[in-house]
């Protein structure tokens, strides 16, 4: 691998460190009615073998990210600047063509409805095999076929030579996620983007397909972005998360810094709506009043303030300054808040921590 | 599949036969007497009771139709037993009212004229229309899209027997492009046959080219926009695949449909068309015999636009479910 011309300043990626290396991302859509700020200086990194979970509600900029690392926005329309370097080569900027010879072989990604993302009208065996035959054209139609049979059975498909001739309508909805995902490892991807891989299927499904993601991740060792607004799935899966609100990171650290000591309040808010199965079961679910802020003109300050209960506790700074990501005491953990760290272990311990469910 | 063609194809049948009754019932519901339009404007009644004996018009309706449909099948013989019988072999439709030819005579001479006139256009029509729409999806907002779009929007708001009429003016009376328009068989002289059709074929093709140009446009954006085309992408297949192999084949569906019931529809009769370029096709003769109430004609050209049809939804619903496997199951 060529080290990358066009980023002198970033430390080689190829082969120690991350995989993935995302730094200070912005994407923009200019439209009529204003500049859509989807992703707002956005940095992380993921290693192989490693899961990286990011959270947030629809609208903030998670699944914006993914489909920029994929290069799948149009460049025309979209106006993207910072780093996205994938096994050291910067993504941003690059070529059709080039970013074309990363996906699906360097780079994959499953969908959240396998139903409309895999082709109603081409049997699944073709469409795996078409996938694998694009990265290896010297190999021939009953090579590609071959390997596509294989992949359907590593993925756990019962008979997969004659499900590799079925159409994706006749296979179940997890069946259909599993057909994705062998698409999606075909071609022994470094770095696979799960986005809201569960959220279509049955919850008795969903644990499967986790299950079976993580078990393809210690053979294939390939590093996973989790895209996801269900923390439970987080808590499974990931080894670090990634909090996203209004097109910014909110919260960073392992998944046991953010889940068991959360620090920014919607993070709290998330925890506070996902339900407990050793809590009161009478008690009510505690959801994020309000909605999700408009992309195109973001609240003044920190964009979460007009939902978050402790705004203002810190002088008029939330309403005036963006907060700026900074480290806690606890070495990587992450968050863009106001508040005082004293506070914030003094509200969690409060008014959060006895209620929120996943953390227990 | 086989069930489903066969269930198409009774369907079918079943509409025909319903479609016949339909047609033979008006055949009586028209207030004039076939024998009295016939027989002229000085005829007595034993003249006319004549004719009517001749055209086996005064027996019961049911027994009428009875015998019209055996004529299709295993021929007829009119007025048996009397001074007028005529045998009439299968097929038999009837005989012209006007001057007494065989229905499947005028017919083997007409329906050529407008089979040629709806496939060449048809060609012209699928492939400016389809490639057009096509590109203008692909290139949405461009300059290309908006001159597309806007020649698309003219075309579909102009007649043939304007444009047709413009054409006819630029291409054969000012230029000398083409000779003036006229029908010699494809099995006599193919090049003639193309040269001759040429200027029906580009202007009923031009202004239907221009729905099929929105259509495919407003499809192609449709589909470019569907999970499974991001999917493609996502896999690292070149756009141009991605557009041929997996946008198209899903944005094609619903305009063969329409194309299918369009060109059913046509081979009933361009009238328009064979009027402006003089052609005697399906669509005047069948015009020409509603005026005189030629009935034999009409019931026949009725049917056998019924017939073109079914036909066609039948060859649409068949591509339907090769194009698209969903449907095999239902």
């Amino acid at each position: 691998m060529t080290a990358p011309t066009s980023a002198p300043q970033t430390p080689a990626t190829a082969d120690t460190g991350a995989y993935l290396r995302v730094n200070d991302l912005r994407v923009h859509f200019p439209t009529e009615d204003g500049v859509v700020k989807a992703v707002e200086g956005v940095s992380f990194s993921v290693e192989r073998g490693k899961t990286l979970g990011i959270v947030g509600e629809s609208g903030s900029g998670k699944s914006v990210t993914s489909l920029t690392i994929m290069g799948l926005h149009n460049t025309k329309r979209a106006r993207i600047s910072g780093e996205i370097l994938v096994g050291g080569r910067n993504v941003v900027g690059m070529s059709e063509e080039q970013t074309r010879r990363l996906r699906g072989r360097d780079m994959s990604m499953i969908f959240q409805d396998p139903l409309s993302a895999l082709h109603p009208y081409f049997k699944v065996g073709a469409q795996i095999a078409e996938a694998f035959q694009v990265h290896h054209p010297k190999a021939s139609k009953a090579e590609a076929r071959k390997r596509a049979v294989d992949m359907l059975g590593r993925v756990g498909i019962p008979q997969p030579a004659r499900r590799a001739d079925q159409y994706p309508h006749e296979f179940s909805g997890g069946m259909r996620q599993r057909a994705m995902i062998a698409m999606a490892l075909v071609n022994d991807p470094d770095l696979l983007i799960a986005d809201e891989p569960t959220t279509a299927l049955d919850v008795t499904v969903q644990a499967q397909i986790l299950d079976l993601l993580e078990d393809l991740q210690s053979e294939f060792n390939s590093a996973i972005i989790m895209i996801t607004h269900d923390l439970g799935v987080v808590a499974q899966v990931a080894d670090d998360v990634l909090v996203m609100y209004g097109g910014r990171q909110v919260e960073f650290g392992s998944v046991e810094q953010v889940m068991r000591r959360p620090q920014h309040p919607y993070t709290w808010g998330l925890l506070a709506s996902v339900p407990s199965l050793h809590g009161d079961a009478e008690a009510d679910l505690v959801p994020i009043k309000g909605n999700p802020p408009s992309l195109i003109n973001l609240p003044t300050g920190c964009a979460f303030h007009p939902r978050c209960r402790y705004a203002g506790r810190n002088g008029d700074r939330s309403f005036t300054e963006v907060p700026e990501l900074h480290q806690v005491q606890e070495r990587g953990h992450l968050v863009a808040c106001h508040l005082s760290e004293a506070d914030r272990k003094k509200f969690y311990a409060e008014d959060i921590a006895p209620s929120a469910g996943v953390a227990q | 599949m086989v069930r489903f063609i066969t269930r198409r194809v009774l369907v079918g049948v079943a509409t025909i036969i319903a479609i016949s009754i339909i047609v033979f019932g008006l055949f009586f519901a028209v207030p004039s007497s076939p024998a009295k339009v016939m027989c002229g404007k000085n005829c007595d009644p034993a003249q006319i009771a004549a004719v009517e004996t001749r055209l086996g018009i005064r027996e019961p309706i049911t027994t009428q139709y009875t015998k019209f449909m055996k004529g299709i099948f295993v021929g007829r013989t009119y007025a048996k037993g009397t001074d007028f019988e005529q045998r009439c072999d299968a097929p038999c439709l009837g005989y012209s009212f006007r001057n007494n030819e065989p229905v499947t005579a005028i017919l083997s001479r007409t329906v050529p004229v407008t089979i040629s006139i709806v496939a060449g256009a048809a060609v012209v029509w699928l492939l400016i229309g389809i490639s057009l729409g096509m590109i203008s999806a692909l290139r949405r907002g461009t300059l290309f899209d908006k001159v597309a779009i806007g020649i698309s929007l003219t075309g579909a708001s102009m007649q043939v027997y304007f444009f047709g009429l413009i054409l006819l003016y630029v291409l054969v009376y000012l230029t000398h492009l083409l000779p003036f328009p006229s029908y010699t068989p494809i099995t006599q002289n193919p090049a003639q046959w193309a040269l001759g059709l040429v200027l029906p074929w580009l202007t009923l093709g031009f202004l239907n080219s221009a729905i099929y140009a929105r259509l495919s446009r407003a499809q192609m954006l449709e589909t470019l926009s569907e999970d499974y085309v991001r999917t493609a992408r996502a896999k690292g297949l070149p756009l141009r695949r991605v557009y041929t192999k997996h946008a198209l084949r899903a944005a094609i569906t619903p305009i063969v449909t329409i194309a299918g019931l369009d060109i059913g529809a046509s081979l009933g009769g361009t009238f328009i068309t064979e009027t402006i370029f003089g052609f005697r096709g399906l669509g005047k003769e069948t015009v020409d015999a509603v005026n005189f109430l030629n009935l034999p004609i009409v019931v026949a050209t009725v049917l056998l636009a019924a017939v073109f049809i079914i036909v066609a939804n039948l060859i649409v619903d068949v591509l339907y479910a090769v194009i698209d496997p969903r449907v095999r199951l239902s």
